[in-house]
């Protein structure tokens, strides 16, 4: 069963390298996504392989859930998408979306620190070639230095999980599983273990797009389709999340909590300040969406730093920031296709042109903003309390403010592409159809259901999951 | 036996000061290829008694740093008839004076860290984070596609010698999975970078500059 559901999609990218018909592929893709979406919803946690080393726990079961509701979304998206792009072939894109599924279902399930690596690795690589669609110079420029910033990321994470491998070595019981880690984390190395935390941190962080390494995603983030946008700020970093929550699990279990604690309340924080300063005056819609990537990405380890109550919230807006940003991602994709711009300077009026993706876009930004009744608003003032109960008044304090700024930033530009009337000049025909708006509907109802009434075995799952990550069996 | 492993790692740390050191692409890529087959030599050494899948895995990764790697690259500077001097960002003298450094550096910092008694005084972790350094230098300061290239492969010889610490312990599949994932990664770049020499008819990475805020 668990091997079923990551050589499933490596099957279907197996099918679509042969088949011929450019038709027949997107499909194949909303097919494959629907069956894994299945196939999620049957595993249980403590489910596991003979040998351990694919298993599903709570904190891999949530990465997955999500994944597979958002890579399903953005695959009925596909259809449409590449409909309009029917000049050109997507055997390769295809190939490679599904590819990335199954290394990011593998991520989710492996529990050896080097396999997880590997399928990180191959999750990287498969995207890269997802950035570069378009075929021009500028996504070029993108996928290289998205290859180039991440091989650096992915290196120093490698070396990071030998460190930890080394830790464990000295202890006596050199495994590299992560079952084998935690029960023996007592006798685990103490100066190896902080060494490869930082590592790994700066590494996967990398993968997060956590400042200082976020450079990747802007590029990547401006010049990928908005689908590959989604699955990239929803999927990829959401993997790379949970790499950090368990080897956060692993240094805290080997007395290095505190140590960890403070370097994740200090990158949390100097990302979101990042974002703050690049988002104002954006002038680029789908750059303004990867600086609020980045932005979130520092909530998410922030909350993992400051601990207590805000350990759930983190947990909560892994799911509330993957679902809004199918809504940003997907709207900003139609807006640009409308306009054949992503300036500001040219595109005015969408809600004019596209009135669904116009106002969509609207409301995504209202509700990864922290606006009531969405999501955001319940996890991040849910991180915001565990602050203060933590008694991380500084932090709470700079995270309120960061909040603040973003939103005026953010604001600015999204009205800009929002509000007044669209030029006859910059239009392109494309117009609003169902299959490109109906995966934003879908999560738009995820979002509000988030904000409002979390289903009770969601918030139980969750805060199971929570205890996990602090430290409980 | 005591002699041999850290006289073969003193030879990769001097191999880094000349990958630094190179002034033209074509014996930049000797000397990590250089540097890639001592690194498999290193391994031989330092088990004690070379296994079946040692000796397999040291096969493969020679015959894909050593050679396979190293004549694509060669191919592609064929190809694109580009001058071939390094034209570095970082002169080339500073570069290696910064790696002199932060093998100093690295030698300290490995001097804090415990390791087991039949580790001591073999020079692994120096050389694997020397070595990393080294990679990181070319991969930042470098302005031709190639010569990142050539980093990110002397980052993987920096993380391959360190890993020959926990060959006994990591699994075969684990081993081959981190080889398959370099050789993907090679030949994914190379794609860019036969799209990137299509596009602008260069492989300088300076024109790599239109994105920015």
């Amino acid at each position: 069963m668990l091997l079923l559901i990551v050589i499933l999609p490596l099957v279907a990218a197996l099918i679509a390298f042969v088949l011929p018909s450019d038709r027949l592929r997107p499909p194949l893709i909303a097919v494959t996504a629907l069956l894994h979406l299945a196939l999620t919803f049957q595993l249980k946690v403590g489910e596991t392989t003979p040998d351990g080393w694919l298993a599903v726990d709570s904190l891999g079961y949530l990465i997955l859930g999500v994944l597979s509701i958002l890579f399903t979304l953005c695959s009925i998206y596909g259809i449409g998408y590449l409909r309009v792009r029917s000049d050109r072939p997507n055997r390769i894109f295809t190939v490679c979306m599904l590819t990335f599924l199954s290394m990011t279902t593998g991520v989710t399930l492996a529990q050896h620190l080097a396999l997880l690596w590997v399928a990180m690795e191959g999750a990287t690589l498969s995207t890269a070639m997802l950035i570069y669609f378009n075929r021009n110079a500028r996504s070029l420029e993108a996928a290289w230095k998205y290859l180039m910033i991440g091989s650096v990321g992915i290196a120093l994470a490698l070396l990071g999980s030998l460190f930890i491998g080394y830790a464990a070595f000295l202890s006596g019981n050199a495994s590299l599983l992560f079952h084998d880690l935690l029960s023996h984390s007592a006798a685990l190395s103490r100066p190896w273990v902080r060494a490869g935390f930082v590592l790994l941190l700066v590494g996967y962080g990398t993968k997060m797009g956590l400042a200082p390494l976020h450079t990747w995603k802007p590029d990547a983030y401006g010049e990928a389709p908005g689908l590959i946008g989604a699955l990239l700020a929803g999927g990829m970093t959401n993997c790379a999340f949970l790499a950090l929550m368990r080897i956060f699990r692993i240094t805290s279990a080997a007395g290095e909590a505190a140590f960890a604690r403070e370097l994740l309340v200090f990158i949390g924080l100097l990302s979101m300040a990042v974002a703050a300063v690049f988002m104002a005056g954006q002038r680029d819609f789908k750059r303004m969406l990867a600086y609020s990537s980045v932005e979130h990405m520092g909530i998410l380890v922030l909350g993992i730093g400051v601990g207590g109550l805000a350990v759930l919230g983190t947990l909560l807006h892994v799911i509330n920031n993957a679902f809004t940003k199918i809504i940003l991602f997907l709207s900003a994709g139609n807006i640009h296709r409308a306009y054949g711009s992503k300036r500001v300077e040219q595109v005015s009026g969408a809600i004019r042109r596209l009135p669904i993706s116009g106002a969509l876009f609207l409301t995504g930004f209202l509700a990864i903003t922290g606006s009531p009744p969405f999501g955001p608003f319940i996890s991040e003032f849910t991180i915001l309390n565990g602050a203060m109960e933590t008694g991380h008044y500084v932090s709470a304090t700079l995270f309120l403010l960061f909040l603040i700024v973003i939103f005026i930033g953010m604001g600015a530009t999204v009205l800009a592409v929002v509000q007044g009337t669209p030029s006859e000049s910059s239009d392109t025909g494309f117009r609003d159809s169902f299959w490109k708006t109906a995966p934003m509907f879908a999560s738009l109802a995820l979002v509000l259901m988030m904000g409002i009434w979390i289903p009770g075995p969601l918030y139980a799952f969750l805060e199971q999951a929570a205890r996990t990550l602090q430290g409980a069996p | 036996m005591t002699q041999t492993v850290p006289t073969i790692l003193i030879l990769s740390v001097i191999m880094n000061f000349l990958v630094l050191g190179s002034s033209n692409l074509k014996s930049l890529i000797r000397n990590v290829a250089i540097q890639g087959l001592l690194m498999s030599v290193f391994s031989l050494a330092f088990a004690h008694t070379p296994s079946f899948r040692l000796v397999l895995l040291v096969l493969a990764s020679a015959t894909i740093k050593g050679f396979l790697i190293p004549s694509t690259l060669f191919r592609a500077l064929r190809e694109v008839h580009i001058r071939h001097e390094a034209e570095p960002y970082l002169g080339l003298v500073p570069s290696v004076l910064l790696c002199a450094v932060g093998t100093g550096l690295a030698l300290l910092f490995a001097g804090n860290l415990p390791l087991a008694s039949e580790h001591r005084g073999l020079l692994v972790v120096p050389t694997a984070l020397s070595t990393f350094l080294t990679g990181f230098l070319l991969l930042t300061t470098r302005r031709k596609a190639i010569s990142q290239v050539v980093g990110y492969l002397t980052l993987e010889n920096g993380i391959f010698v360190f890993a020959q610490l926990l060959h006994e312990s990591m699994p075969f599949l684990v081993e081959v999975g981190v080889l398959l994932d370099l050789v993907v990664g090679i030949f994914v770049m190379g794609i860019v970078m036969n799209h990137i020499q299509r596009e602008f008819s260069s492989l300088d990475t300076e024109r790599l500059s239109e994105l920015r805020d």
